[in-house]
């Protein structure tokens, strides 16, 4: 199987806490991995290593590689800018920007310089139809993104990041504050996009790492405690502390 | 024998309450006064003539479009150089000694009353840039005096757009430019344009640093090199000399009026705002 | 595959920002450069002592004494505070505590407006009301301290209001409540409370009105007389050091043009010194 990301010795510190104490992971191409963990266990970071949304945060040290394909993006000359138009982010809570529909999802592909009207309306279109939202919005593409329900506005988020034409997702807790209904919606449309884009799914409900994942990681207190199929790590994980979370002992 | 509190109290409130309407009963009195003396002098003729007998008779038109220029010119100037300066606060640094250092340039800018801008404007463009009382010595002087204004106003403006709608332009790949112009300043535009309006109401209503970097002519300021006369300017020598009360009135009515609408379109504009956060 | 891509844009941007950013410091530097080039040379010539100690202002013969405007712009500056100062901190104290929200959506604006009107035209409105008030009911020609003062006093009053109100507003609520369980009336918890704790910030109000006070031109030369004395009484007329420059730079030429710029380097470092201490010795404070 072919490895998208290969993290190696990951540490990072914010100041003089370390959140991150030397992880190594390997990511597969074209396969949803499950990040799992109790907060503070590191999993968000790691995400923001990857995409280097984490230059953004202040007094950050980091120390390891994270190989994305054949390129170092923690040590080579790459600009962060340069990655993110290949890496699609899903924050937590549903940001949509302030304008409408259609320009939240063409603001990524505009930036790539793509300005014909047609090919934004191809890309519009293909982008909601893989979050599921072609359907409700089709008619309503010009009405403010702020409008919409909180459900919505995260699958519009998945679709702002599809319209780049990423090669990887980075979702962090993006069902954290939906409903039941909602929370399907995504799982949905996740479980259909992964044969094009390796997507990395971080969340704290060990319930839906189990429903989508192909592979799932257990973090604690910055280190991965163990890894492996989904299978695997939900019927026999071989370390306690991974028993424990996923029965609910902690977490 | 001891005074109960509570009467007190009541004493105190009503003191209060009378010192602020005696407040904005000045405000009342300036603009009524204003109004009732001037309001008869105004007529198409007034507003749309040249002055004659030294503003005797005839209207005051060269005073506004000279008013409107250096205001415009100034506005023009000030704007792009104060909200690229509060940007590159806001935006491109951290808090450090610089940053400290340019703010507490931006500070005492503020600071310096007009008559200081008036004196080094004569003095470094009227004679040492051999300017002479010209719109340009009077716009360059202008915008560097309203430039704490927008500087402030525009910071204000760019720190309370939120840090996520900044978060999500990065992570949709944008570079900070790109976040900055399609995110920042179109979210934080009301509380830019009303820093603007602020500054137009003080350049309109300055006199002492216009008087002696733009001079007093009375005839239209036909190139960037031509003195001219604000309405300020205008006012305060038809007042001061005696030249013509009525006319004196009939100014200030159109000089309050005009910084009157741009108070109300800025008010408007933050009123705006403020439901739209809220 | 993962591509790189460059967006040299991004440096030609920050660059051209940071120069925008340095204009205002280079601004303040040119200000001061070219107000002391031009100021300084007379005090080294005549003497510090002899402009900034010296009564007799005489510039065409040489006699550059600027004392009188000195103690003449502290004397309206003070005169504008003891009429600003009060009036202004009731003002703040209404509306943060007693007013309702109609009333303050009424009073912001209309504060606003009155820190909107120019200077010229309260020194105008001062001439036609105050002068001729304080001439027929207490004497001397109207042109005075007295008028200058109260005209500078309601001047400063917008400034005054705006920023103590915002120190007062920013006493956090529980001090009050704390106040009000203890059986505190209302005024005892403004008097008591509330005023200690925003102090500071109502100091840097104060300070910034006769900042204020001190740098205003055009309305006092319309009302203070602008004579070359000092005043012994609040009715006598006077002239301050920006009544000084406004006065005489349209036709001064030579030494005499040179002495308003001295006069200038007075006002500028004393300007300076209160917008140090408002901004960052009590406002600071205010801050933390």
């Amino acid at each position: 199987m072919e490895i998208k990301i290969q993290i190696e010795k990951l540490k990072i510190s914010f100041g003089n806490i370390e959140v991150l104490k030397g992880v190594s992971i390997n990511v597969y191409k074209n396969r949803i991995t499950g990040f799992m963990g109790p907060a503070g266990s590191g999993k968000s970071t790691l995400i923001s290593a990857v995409n280097r949304m984490i230059d953004y945060e202040e007094n950050v040290k980091i120390e390891g590689k994270i190989y994305i394909d054949d390129i170092d993006v923690i040590n080579d000359d790459i600009e962060g800018v340069s990655l993110r138009r290949q890496i699609g982010t899903v924050f937590a809570v549903p940001i949509p920007l302030p304008r409408s529909v259609y320009d939240n999802i063409a603001y990524g592909p505009r930036l790539k310089g793509i300005t014909e009207k047609s090919k934004l309306d191809i890309i519009v279109e293909d982008s909601l139809k893989k979050a599921f939202l072609w359907g409700e919005m089709k008619d309503r593409l010009n009405i403010s993104a702020l409008k919409l329900s909180g459900g919505q506005q995260q699958r519009l988020c998945l679709a702002r990041s599809l319209a780049l034409k990423p090669e990887i997702i980075l979702l962090d807790e993006p069902c954290s504050g939906l409903d039941p209904i909602s929370t399907a919606k995504i799982e949905d449309a996740l479980s259909g996009l992964k044969n094009e884009y390796t997507i990395i799914l971080v969340s704290n409900n060990t319930k839906q790492i189990a429903r989508i994942s192909d592979y799932s990681a257990f973090f604690y207190m910055g280190e991965m405690i163990e890894y492996g199929t989904t299978e695997k790590i939900f019927t026999n994980p071989s370390e306690k502390r991974t028993e424990d979370y996923l029965s609910g002992k902690f977490g | 024998m001891r005074v109960n509190p509570r009467f007190i109290d009541k004493i105190v409130k009503l003191g209060l309450n009378a010192q602020a309407f005696f407040t904005v009963g000045i405000l009342i009195v300036i603009v009524a006064t204003i109004c009732f003396k001037g309001f008869p002098y105004i007529n198409f003729e007034f507003v749309f003539s040249s002055p004659e007998d030294m503003g005797r008779r005839g209207g005051i038109f060269p005073s506004i479009i000279g008013t409107i220029l250096l205001v415009m010119l100034s506005i023009l100037l000030a704007t792009p150089l104060g909200v690229g300066t509060a940007i590159y606060l806001t935006e491109y640094t951290k808090e450090s000694r610089f940053t400290k250092i340019i703010r507490f340039g931006v500070e005492s800018l503020a600071g310096i009353p007009s008559i200081l801008y008036g004196l080094f404007g004569f003095i470094f463009f009227v004679i040492k840039l051999k300017m002479g009382w010209s719109l340009l010595a009077g716009v360059l002087t202008i915008t560097i005096m309203i430039l704490p204004t927008i500087i402030r106003t525009s910071e204000e403006a760019i720190k309370s757009v939120p840090r996520n709608l900044r978060l999500v332009s990065y992570s949709l790949s944008a570079t900070k430019w790109e976040t900055v112009t399609k995110v920042v300043i179109p979210s934080a535009a009301p509380g830019i344009l009303t820093g603007v309006m602020l500054s137009i109401g003080r350049a309109v209503g300055e006199t002492a640093a216009v008087i002696f970097t733009m001079g007093s002519s009375l005839r239209f300021p036909a190139s960037l090199m031509d003195s001219g006369r604000t309405m300020a300017v205008h006012f305060y020598i038809l007042a001061r000399e005696g030249i013509s009360m009525e006319k004196a009135y009939a100014t200030s009515l159109i000089l309050v009026l005009s910084i009157l609408l741009v108070n109300i379109i800025a008010y408007y504009i933050m009123n705006r705002v403020i439901s739209k956060y809220s | 595959m993962i591509k790189k891509y460059r967006f040299n844009k991004e440096h030609l941007v920050r660059a051209i920002l940071t120069v925008f950013a340095l204009s205002s410091l280079l601004f303040l530097f040119l200000i001061f450069i070219f107000i002391l080039f031009e100021g300084l040379p007379l005090f080294l010539k005549i003497g510090l002592n002899k402009i900034i100690l010296g009564f007799k202002w005489a510039p065409t013969k040489d006699s550059f004494g600027i004392f009188p405007m000195v103690v003449s712009s502290f004397l309206v500056t003070f005169g504008a505070l003891v009429i600003g100062a009060p009036l202004g901190l009731s003002c703040a104290i209404y509306l943060s505590e007693y007013s309702g929200k109609k009333t303050k959506m009424f009073l912001k604006p209309a504060l606003e407006l009155l820190a909107g009107i120019p200077s010229v035209v309260y020194g105008f409105l001062g001439v036609i009301y105050i002068v001729p008030l304080v001439r027929n009911y207490l004497g001397g020609s109207g042109f005075s301290l007295l008028s200058t003062s109260i005209v500078l006093g309601v001047m400063i009053l917008p400034t005054i209001i705006s920023i103590s109100f915002d120190a007062i507003v920013s006493v956090p609520k529980t001090y009050r409540e704390g106040s009000f369980a203890m059986g505190a009336t209302k005024w005892q918890t403004i008097y008591k409370v509330i005023i200690p704790s925003a102090k500071s910030g109502i100091l840097a109000s104060f300070i910034l009105g006769m900042g204020r006070a001190i740098g205003e031109t055009m309305a006092v030369i319309m009302i203070a007389g602008n004579a070359l004395k000092i005043p012994t009484s609040i009715l006598d007329p006077l002239r301050t050091l920006t009544g000084n420059i406004a006065l005489e730079l349209a036709y001064a030429t030579g030494d005499h043009r040179l002495s308003l710029f001295s006069t200038g380097v007075v006002l500028l470092v004393i300007i300076m010194i209160l917008n140090y201490i408002a901004n960052f010795g009590i406002k600071r404070k205010v801050l933390k």
